[in-house]
């Protein structure tokens, strides 16, 4: 019985074609981020060493300062501050530096998502690295320099969260100019440390005020001043990442 | 070597804002002869904030109509913007030394200026690492972007520090606080600034233009001889 193998009339053709749509800019973002997640799950490379960083450092600093003369209450914002920057700048690095020597980055830029998706994801899965660092390094700092922070957890968790993510916004962005310059990483601290400075110090001053039983209305202004820089920093650099990486 | 006009006129202000300052305007009664290094502090300030406007401006119509012409003006801005605010960190603490008794304290107005010093001289690091003309301009188009939208939060927060620095005498809402042979000497000065920023800015943009026809020249000359070969 001879089969019946010829092709179907092209109109129907045309309508049996699966069509593909690409994902819009949020379902990349959340694509690319857990692409990130997954490969730091499986190598946890950067995670623990940004993790060792900060609880050495937190260590280290103690010895920077007379104790009999600056009390723990005094000394633990500045220094838990200075260690947030800092790790946070490590585990940064990470986020475009280890798409380049396996030539990835070209993947995606080749990758046909909207560019602003491949910005938020990075951005995305770097605010969860940098907010599990947190999670073990203010802790750690309250056990280490014998400070209570449990009665201010709340509105702390509040300013942890909005410096990071303004943090990760420059900070993301500025990793992506880094790598593909000659200086790679050397680069990304010179960049970005200038921008950290209103972070640094709206989260180091309302969390010594926060230290020092300061009722949570007081560090509204810092706590305002934090969250307009995160909308901004994320805006403008979402929108000028592209500018990055067309070819 | 070519004179331009603009340069004698430029020099030539600035020469005769210094006689008008050094001989015919009175020293400050209180701070004595060291308040004269204000017509060199705050007009070198007025430039270098002038200068990073533009480069905000260049760099921000680059990523629109990418003519590398914006992108050259940006970087000599940045470049003539960052000796200004030198002259402006350098000429502070001469005067904080004997007026406030130390040469530099954190104060807003100082670590605002310190910071955007850095700001600018890491746009002139990341333009120098990278060789691809494209790329430099674009990267450092977007860094003067990212700078024009949050070099003012950095300015809010070191104001959210008290400030002892001296508040403006000239541009405030009310009448100048200074007497008026020292506000014409003031303006003066800010005038003859400005015409020594366009003056650098025209020179420095010319020197941009020179380079990348060299390096035109030699890229011709190069695909010439392989061609040859």
């Amino acid at each position: 019985m001879p089969h019946n193998i010829s092709a179907p009339p092209p109109e129907q053709y045309a309508l049996s074609r699966p069509t593909y749509t690409p994902p819009g800019v949020l379902r990349s973002a959340l694509i690319i981020a857990r692409k990130d997640i997954q490969v730091e799950l499986r190598t946890r490379s950067t995670i623990f060493s940004a993790l060792t960083f900060a609880v050495l450092a937190l260590a280290i600093s103690f010895f920077a300062w007379d104790p009999t003369a600056v009390g723990p209450t005094d000394l633990a914002p500045g220094v838990l501050w200075v260690i947030f920057t800092f790790s946070g700048l490590l585990s940064l690095h990470r986020s475009f530096g280890g798409e380049q020597p396996t030539r990835a980055a070209d993947a995606l830029i080749a990758a046909p998502i909207e560019q602003e998706g491949v910005f938020l994801g990075k951005a995305l899965a770097n605010l969860v690295f940098i907010a599990a660092i947190q999670i073990v390094t203010v802790p750690a700092a309250a056990l280490l320099y014998n400070v209570s922070m449990g009665p201010i957890a709340l509105p702390l968790a509040a300013i942890v969260l909005a410096a990071a993510i303004g943090l990760v916004a420059v900070g993301t962005l500025f990793s992506a100019m880094a790598v593909t310059t000659r200086l790679a990483e050397l680069l990304l601290p010179l960049l970005a440390l200038p921008f950290f400075v209103p972070i640094v110090i709206c989260a180091a001053q309302a969390t010594s005020k926060l230290l020092a039983g300061r009722p949570a209305a007081d560090v509204n202004g810092y706590l305002r001043l934090l969250v307009t820089f995160d909308i901004v920093a994320v805006v403008v650099c979402t929108l000028t990442y592209p500018s990055l990486i067309e070819q | 070597m070519r004179v331009s006009k603009l340069a004698v006129i430029a020099v030539a202000s600035v020469i005769a804002v210094y006689i008008r300052a050094i001989f015919f305007t009175p020293a400050d009664v209180l701070q004595g002869v060291v308040q004269k290094i204000l017509y060199v502090h705050a007009p070198s300030a007025w430039v270098a904030f002038l200068a990073f406007g533009l480069v905000a401006i260049t760099s921000a119509l680059y990523l629109w109509l990418r003519d590398p012409k914006l992108d050259y003006i940006a970087a000599s801005s940045a470049e003539v913007g960052l000796v200004f605010t030198s002259v402006v960190l350098v000429t502070g603490p001469l005067w904080a030394k004997p007026v406030w008794g130390a040469y530099w304290t954190w104060d807003a107005r100082l670590t605002f200026t310190l910071v955007l010093w850095f700001v600018y001289v890491g746009y002139l690091i990341l333009r120098d690492a990278l060789d691809d003309r494209d790329m430099r301009a674009r990267y450092s188009a977007v860094l003067g972007i990212i700078g024009a939208a949050l070099v003012p939060f950095i300015h809010l927060s070191v104001y959210m520090f008290r400030t002892m620095h001296p508040m403006p005498v000239l541009l405030k809402p009310s009448a100048p606080s200074m007497p008026p042979v020292m506000t014409v000497t003031l303006v003066s000065s800010f005038v003859a600034f400005t015409l020594l920023y366009a003056w650098l800015l025209r020179e420095r943009y010319q020197l941009e233009l020179e380079r990348e026809a060299v390096a035109q020249r030699e890229m011709t000359r190069s695909v010439n001889a392989e061609s040859l070969a």
